[in-house]
């Protein structure tokens, strides 16, 4: 069984994962960023690789995939930090990105080396159904990484089945139709969420987008496995002079007891 | 009319998926499927509805003011020793070929019930040609435009302002075209159910590059039948544009691409020369790769980054091509060739000054490949000239005045 699936066979409520943009705030931030983010009772971690024009994410992200990408971080770059991850880190790591940087190093290579340090799973929101069905998927397979699709508030229930069924690990609700960063009413989006509890998926269900505090945590774990925080903790750590200090108390604010227990 | 003459082996259509060859689909993420999606059931059926083609083509006729006229320049021909007729693309309303594309798309628009138009543009005549529809339709309409391009082309920024549209900066990336198309994405992304997005060429998920190369192809078709009453002959053996993302050229092929006979010639820019550092000559500088949803050839870096192009045009100021040319690349059927900045800008005045003809800096770079390509007397050559040269008179008065000319 993967990492993912162990985690989600243990844990099945209120799993939190983080997102941060490799190479932000520094160019070697990524490792301790990962030792922070375990230490601090994330549950699993979603690196994103740094693209020069990241469509589905907000200003925040994108802002912070420019400042990575200036820092110097490449693929080649990334997979050498992550070389001995799997020495410290121990819980899930997916990566998150765009195909053409993958497509550029070589997707079966890619997938190779992600799996070769220990990289889990792969979220690639610009990888289409078709082109996953008929040319990457049996990659991914080969190589043992899960793969995570999106589905958002306006996916239809044909389509949420589909996607459920070519997902391994989990799927990524987006809260609502919007890029990253947006603070829309998770209360809003209710019926959504509802109706993928009640479909009874086979993979458990994080919530993505617009997950800030413990409130939309809260809220986002009422209907799912689960949330997804990324743009609210890019910004905590954004000036941070201490990111391990700042990745803690950010976490302490979202899963609090717990944190501190861990 | 024309027929559009469909057969197994043509080359015009991509599949159900959007390829064409290994070119095209839809890179899109799960945010904008359904908008995609709606676009890929509909276009066919809504642009074959006899209603939607009367409306369409009267609106042709009477507002942008179609047949744009196919003139034999005299002086031109005589310089190159061949025939060269002139597709006057540039005596439509609002100045380009971009307005054939945005009266189909917002009369699509209408019909999908959306009530906001969201464009990119780069120098401002797709921004424009999109303000310009919506206006005449009553639409709401928002503009993205790198903040760069805001500064450099002010005249078309007050053009769409003037228009009614809201003209919203891309502060983010290289603040061009490219980011302003990202820009765009987002929107539409954030505003999934009443708006539509007017690309602007032959980019662009599926079934965007169809759907604007359909559009287009009214240039091709006019010119076969022009050919004919003039030449008495339909296919010329020439035909030459140049390529942004690709909008004007697909148009001007698009009816010629069955016909292989007929030489079709795609003129890139080359900026300050394509090994400058400074150029936008996607074929000789690009891999295979992925932008704003298709695949196609990509100007990058080798990780996979976006490079920032350059070239004297803003409108062909664009790191990619259109997925049909960079099939119709691969597989030779269209010679690409490259004109850089002060080549556009000698053919420009030269074109002027033998035809009384100011033409558009992107424009010019077709007209530069006329030195490249051995031409005869015996052959007959189509040139689209896709814009005029007000929105350029800036970059030509300062040529003037730098002694360049
Ligand atoms: C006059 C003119 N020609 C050509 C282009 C390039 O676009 P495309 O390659 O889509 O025709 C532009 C784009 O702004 C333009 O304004």
């Amino acid at each position: 069984m993967t990492r993912i699936g162990e985690l989600f066979g243990r844990k099945r409520a209120r799993v939190l994962s983080v997102y941060s943009t490799a190479g932000f705030p520094q160019l070697n931030s990524t490792i301790e960023v990962m030792k922070a983010l375990e230490a601090g009772g994330a549950d699993m971690i979603e690196l994103g690789m740094p693209y020069s024009d990241p469509l589905a994410d907000g200003p925040v992200i994108q802002a912070s995939s420019t400042k990575a990408l200036e820092n110097g971080m490449t693929l080649a770059v990334l997979f050498e930090q992550l070389k001995d991850m799997r020495r410290s880190i121990h819980i899930p790591v997916l990566l998150m990105g765009y195909i053409n940087p993958i497509l550029q190093y070589g997707f079966e290579r890619f997938c190779e080396t992600a799996r070769r340090v220990g990289v889990d799973g792969l979220i690639l929101p610009d990888l289409p159904i078709y082109e996953y069905e008929t040319e990457y998927g049996p990659i991914l397979r080969k190589h043992g990484l899960d793969f995570v699709f999106l589905v958002t508030p306006e996916t239809s229930a044909e389509r949420i089945r589909k996607v459920d069924m070519l997902s391994t690990g989990f799927l990524y609700a987006v809260s609502s139709s919007s890029t990253t960063g947006k603070n829309k009413d998770i209360g809003e989006q209710e019926d959504y969420f509802q109706r993928l509890q009640q479909m009874k998926l086979r993979n458990p269900v994080l919530v993505g987008f617009g997950i800030r505090d413990r409130d939309s945590f809260d809220a986002a774990c009422r209907h799912a496995n689960g949330a997804i925080i990324g743009t609210a903790y890019i910004r905590a750590i954004d000036k941070a002079t201490n990111v391990d200090a700042a990745t803690r108390e950010f976490l302490s604010g979202i899963v609090g007891v717990e944190a501190g227990a861990l | 009319m024309i027929e559009n003459r469909i057969t197994v082996k043509s080359i015009k259509s991509p599949n159900e998926q959007g390829y064409y060859g290994k070119f095209g689909g839809a890179y899109i993420p799960e945010m904008l499927y359904p908008n995609v999606e709606e676009l890929r059931t509909r276009y066919l059926e809504i642009m074959n509805e006899a209603a939607f083609q009367k409306e369409y083509r009267t609106l042709l006729k009477d507002y942008v003011g179609r047949p744009s006229p196919l003139y034999l320049a005299g002086r031109l021909s005589a310089k190159y020793n061949t025939s060269i007729y002139l597709k006057r693309e540039d005596l439509n309303h609002t100045g380009a070929h971009k307005i054939n594309n945005t009266v189909g798309q917002i009369l699509l628009a209408q019909r999908l019930g959306k009530r906001r138009i969201i464009a990119e543009t780069g120098a401002g005549q797709h921004g424009v040609a999109t303000a310009t529809v919506c206006a005449l339709k009553g639409i709401e309409c928002i503009v993205y435009m790198g903040e760069k391009d805001i500064a450099r082309q002010a005249p078309n920024v007050a053009r769409m302002k003037m228009l009614g549209a809201k003209v919203v900066p891309a502060v983010s990336g290289s603040k061009t075209l490219k980011d302003a198309t990202n820009e765009a994405i987002r929107d539409w992304i954030n505003n999934p159910t009443d708006t539509h997005y007017i690309i602007g060429s032959v980019v662009g998920p599926h079934p965007y590059p169809d759907m604007v190369a359909r559009f287009q192809s009214v240039i091709s078709e006019e010119i076969r039948a022009q050919l004919r009453e003039k030449t008495g002959s339909e296919l010329p053996t020439h035909v030459i544009a140049c390529v942004g993302g690709g909008s004007n050229a697909a148009g001007t092929f698009y009816h010629f691409l069955d016909d292989a006979s007929v030489e079709l010639i795609a003129v890139e820019a080359a900026g300050r020369g394509v090994h400058s550092g400074k150029s936008a000559a996607t074929t000789q500088l690009g891999k295979p790769g992925v932008l704003h949803g298709s695949r196609s050839y990509v100007m990058q870096t080798e990780d996979g980054q976006v490079v920032e192009p350059h070239s004297i045009s803003a409108g062909l100021d664009y790191p990619g091509i259109g997925p049909l040319h960079a099939y119709l690349y691969d597989s030779g059927r269209a010679t690409f060739l490259s004109a850089t900045d002060d080549e556009a800008l000698k053919a420009a005045f030269e074109l002027t000054r033998l035809e009384g003809i100011i033409p558009a800096l992107e424009s010019s770079h077709a007209l530069a490949a006329l030195d490249q390509l051995q031409l005869n007397e015996k052959d007959t050559v189509v040139l689209c000239l896709s814009g005029r040269g007000d929105k350029d008179m800036a970059t030509y008065m300062y040529a003037m005045e730098g002694g360049m000319l």
